[in-house]
């Protein structure tokens, strides 16, 4: 009846997973209960739940990023401290434990922070900045949103039924094969990363087909900004490399329920082909994180450097060689794996050469800085600190792309010192910088300065205490993923990463302030024209929070940073003739589908098949159900637009006019 | 938003106005269909033949698949040369790099692994 599954699941012999665990769904409880016993039930379904805005759904995807962050954060610092006290002593965390710690770390960070986050920015502001009313694919986009936070519940479910994988962020086999780890912790990894790996592919294909066919009467794509650019870019690599990964899951999906034989070490299998797939997925994901973050930079640096980027064109080049070469270099991750020297030379070659267009983005920067008047608000000390950071991180990266320094420097803890750096360094300070740029565009008003600024520094200084000693252990022969050790060169180095890691703690800690204050002080902190930081883009022009059509008209774009021209002097234009606007109506498709989607991935997980078959078709027919749909759009009537126009129109002409003519 | 699809030269690649080519409607359907029941019945009926010289059966099948492919690309996916396609073109080429760069590159990577790896076995029987 239920499968694998019985009381024997639930690890009642380990309380840290137990009462964290606990801790949260009771929270979550909580917060259910709050919503429901105080009436917000019906705003939160139709307004939230069931919206198909992209400005929503781009909210929920960053929120679920940040909630996922502070999960990953734990299993960080948990890592952290259990090295740091792990020389000559067994640690607080048991070798199986501390397996599944760095397996979720790696997971959650990856596809449940990192990708989320940039969606859900990209989500949120692309369309705005083509200056179009939605994108192309309204219920799609959040299909693909519900089935992310489906793979995120799956894997959170694993703290306190079964296990998680202990087999790594990427399940190499034969580890990952039945022999090996017969229980359901792969599993779940596995089908938590298949059906999130189906939402991330869906809103790609929604994002590249939105870029491509949807724009602004004159915005051509070279006038595009520069986020939409590296946001084409981004999500041409997902629908490329996505189903790659869906097809190499798959294949082990295949191994361990049905016993092919693709991966394990008899039967013809062949443990490298899984190195070779996943790694050729695995290293266009790593541009497909880190594009959308260097479009962040260049807009964040441009506005506040009150110039225009500097080499636009050189820009979209450079983005857009990225795109492809990104797609040559996977050999890098297993150079160690016995190819040849000629492979090895190749991969080696390419992955140094990628560093060139990256170098050109960092070049455009700092010239799109010199001469302007930088203006240092959060947003821009993320993206200075990003500059600083990712050039350290740029350079062991060239380093370890040089095969014989890298047979060196393998598995050890250099690598994830290497990577954390353009991680946290080049993609989640991105992330940052986006957050607090957009925020008062999505809710209207600004975060606390202060505040943002005490929490950059806690995480500027907290990366480069936690992890510059990782590159110094990595040199002194330290592997990655040690539950403990005795080497007591090693010892005092890890307690200085375990301190930065506190300290990381520390920024984290003031964000979570940071946003309560702001909130309770969102009067004095709001944002009335919805142009609070001078900005140049299209989204800019419209209110915060933008209204549900996003431009009561379609503005008329006649060059690069649109919105910057519009607001010179002399280019005031008069008011203009509103008309009613069809916006898509909202459905409840993509919650449904998820909610199928939990109990089928759930009951696959633990073999309960009748369950597994009636939640597919439940899922099935949720898309039958909406495609017989009679009504897909509403209107919104040219009064509503007019009266909500007018009201941006005259806060903007009563605001103290900042725009000054620079370059 | 039909008035964004049309302004001045201001239209991007695959923008412009749909036009009714000649791999629209029903008819180019038929003859799609049509070419590619050809091609296959020549295909099973040039591999059990012996009017062509034996040798030269496997090229005339591989030409065979290549023109199946053209004829479905251009009846069925409307992958033509004319200016509403050019998205669909560049779609495809990226595609088809994409795809011709992870199959050489896995076979190559596999296959140069492999000879490495025997040749570890090789040098162990030699020395025996």
């Amino acid at each position: 009846m239920l499968g694998k599954l019985t009381w024997g699941a639930i690890p009642f012999d380990q309380p840290i997973p137990l009462i964290a665990g606990g801790l949260v769904g009771v929270g979550l409880l909580c917060l259910l209960a709050l919503v429901v016993l105080k009436g917000w039930f019906p705003y939160v379904w139709r307004e939230w739940i069931t919206s198909v805005d992209h400005k929503r759904i781009g909210v929920m995807y960053t929120l679920l990023a940040m909630t996922m962050l502070l999960r990953g954060f734990t299993d960080a610092i948990m890592m952290r401290t259990q090295q740091a006290l792990a020389f000559r002593a067994p640690g607080y965390l048991p070798p199986e434990h501390y397996d599944q710690i760095f397996a979720a770390h790696g997971t959650m960070m990856i596809f449940f922070v990192a990708m989320p986050f940039m969606i859900g920015l990209m989500n949120f502001v692309v369309p705005l900045q083509l200056g179009i009313r939605d994108v192309a694919f309204p219920t799609l986009n959040s299909v693909g949103f519900w089935l992310t936070a489906t793979g995120a519940l799956l894997a959170n479910i694993s703290l306190v039924v079964g296990e998680f994988s202990r087999a790594t962020w990427l399940p190499f086999p034969p580890l990952s094969e039945l022999a090996y780890s017969p229980g359901v912790g792969v599993d779940y990894y596995l089908w938590a990363i298949e059906i999130s790996g189906a939402g991330t592919l869906v809103s790609g294909i929604n994002l590249v087909t939105t870029i491509l066919k949807m724009h602004a009467p004159g915005m051509t794509y070279f006038r595009m900004p520069i986020f939409c650019w590296t946001t084409l870019a981004s999500n041409l690599l997902i629908v490329a490399a996505f189903p790659l990964l869906t097809a190499t899951l798959a294949m082990l999906l295949l191994d361990r329920y049905l016993g092919f034989h693709f991966f394990t070490n008899e039967g013809g299998g062949n443990v490298m082909m899984f190195m070779n797939l996943i790694w050729a997925w695995g290293h266009p994901e790593i541009y497909i994180l880190i594009l959308p973050a260097f479009g962040i930079y260049s807009e964040v640096i441009s506005t506040f450097s009150r110039k225009p980027i500097f080499g636009y064109r050189s820009m979209v080049a450079a983005t857009m060689a990225i795109c492809l070469l990104s797609f040559t270099v996977w050999l890098h991750h297993f150079f160690t794996m016995g190819a040849g020297a000629d492979v090895n030379a190749v991969f080696g070659i390419a992955s140094s050469i990628i560093a060139v267009p990256t170098g050109v983005k960092l070049f455009n920067w700092m010239f799109t800085l010199f001469g302007g008047r930088i203006v240092f608000a959060p947003p821009m000390l993320w993206s200075m600190g990003f500059l600083v950071t990712f050039i350290i991180g740029g350079m062991t990266g060239v380093l370890l792309a040089v095969p014989p320094a890298d047979f060196v420097l393998h598995n050890s803890l250099f690598l994830v010192a290497h990577f954390h750096n353009v991680l946290i360094g080049g993609l989640l300070f991105g992330a940052f910088a986006g957050y607090t740029f957009w925020f008062p565009k999505a809710f209207g008003f600004r975060l606390h300065e202060g505040l943002g600024k005490a929490a950059f520094w806690c995480w500027f200084i907290g990366f480069y205490v936690a992890f510059m000693p990782l590159y110094v252990l990595g040199l002194m022969g330290m592997t990655r993923r040690m539950q403990h050790y005795d080497v007591p060169e090693w010892h005092p180095w890890l307690l200085i990463a375990a301190a930065g890691a506190v300290i990381i703690l520390a920024g984290i800690v003031l964000q979570i302030v940071q946003l309560v204050v702001s909130f309770r002080r969102r009067d004095e902190l709001r944002d009335v024209t919805g142009d609070p930081w001078n900005g140049r883009s299209l989204e800019w022009s419209t209110a915060s929070p933008p209204p549900a059509f996003n431009f009561a008209v379609l503005p008329q774009v006649g060059g690069l940073d649109a919105y910057w021209a519009m607001k010179q002097p002399g280019e005031h234009t008069k008011e203009p003739a509103y008309a009613d606007i069809e916006m898509p109506v909202n459905s409840p498709t993509g919650f449904i589908c998820a909610f199928f989607a939990t109990f089928m991935g759930f009951a696959l997980i633990w073999h309960i098949w009748w369950l597994a078959i009636l939640s597919a078709a439940g899922a099935y027919a949720t898309f039958v159900v909406f495609a017989w749909r009679d009504r897909d759009e509403y209107t919104i009537p040219a009064a509503t637009v007019a009266y909500l126009d007018r009201t941006n129109r005259r806060a903007r002409e009563a605001a103290p006019v900042s725009i000054t003519a620079a370059p | 938003m039909s008035d964004m699809k049309r302004h001045g030269n201001d239209v991007a690649p695959g923008d412009g106005p749909l036009d009714e080519g000649d791999t629209e409607g029903v008819g180019a359907y038929l003859v799609g269909l049509a070419l590619a029941v050809l091609l296959t019945g020549v295909a099973f009926f040039i591999e059990g033949t012996n009017l062509v010289w034996g040798p030269s059966i496997p090229v005339a099948l591989i030409v065979l698949a290549i023109a199946q492919m053209g004829v479905h690309l251009v009846f069925f996916l409307h992958i033509t040369s004319g200016p509403d396609s050019i998205n669909n073109v560049m779609a495809l080429a990226f595609g088809v790099l994409i795809v011709m760069l992870l199959i050489g590159g896995s076979l190559w990577i596999m296959s140069n692994l492999n000879h490495n790896m025997m040749s570890g076995d090789r040098t162990m029987q030699m020395a025996r």
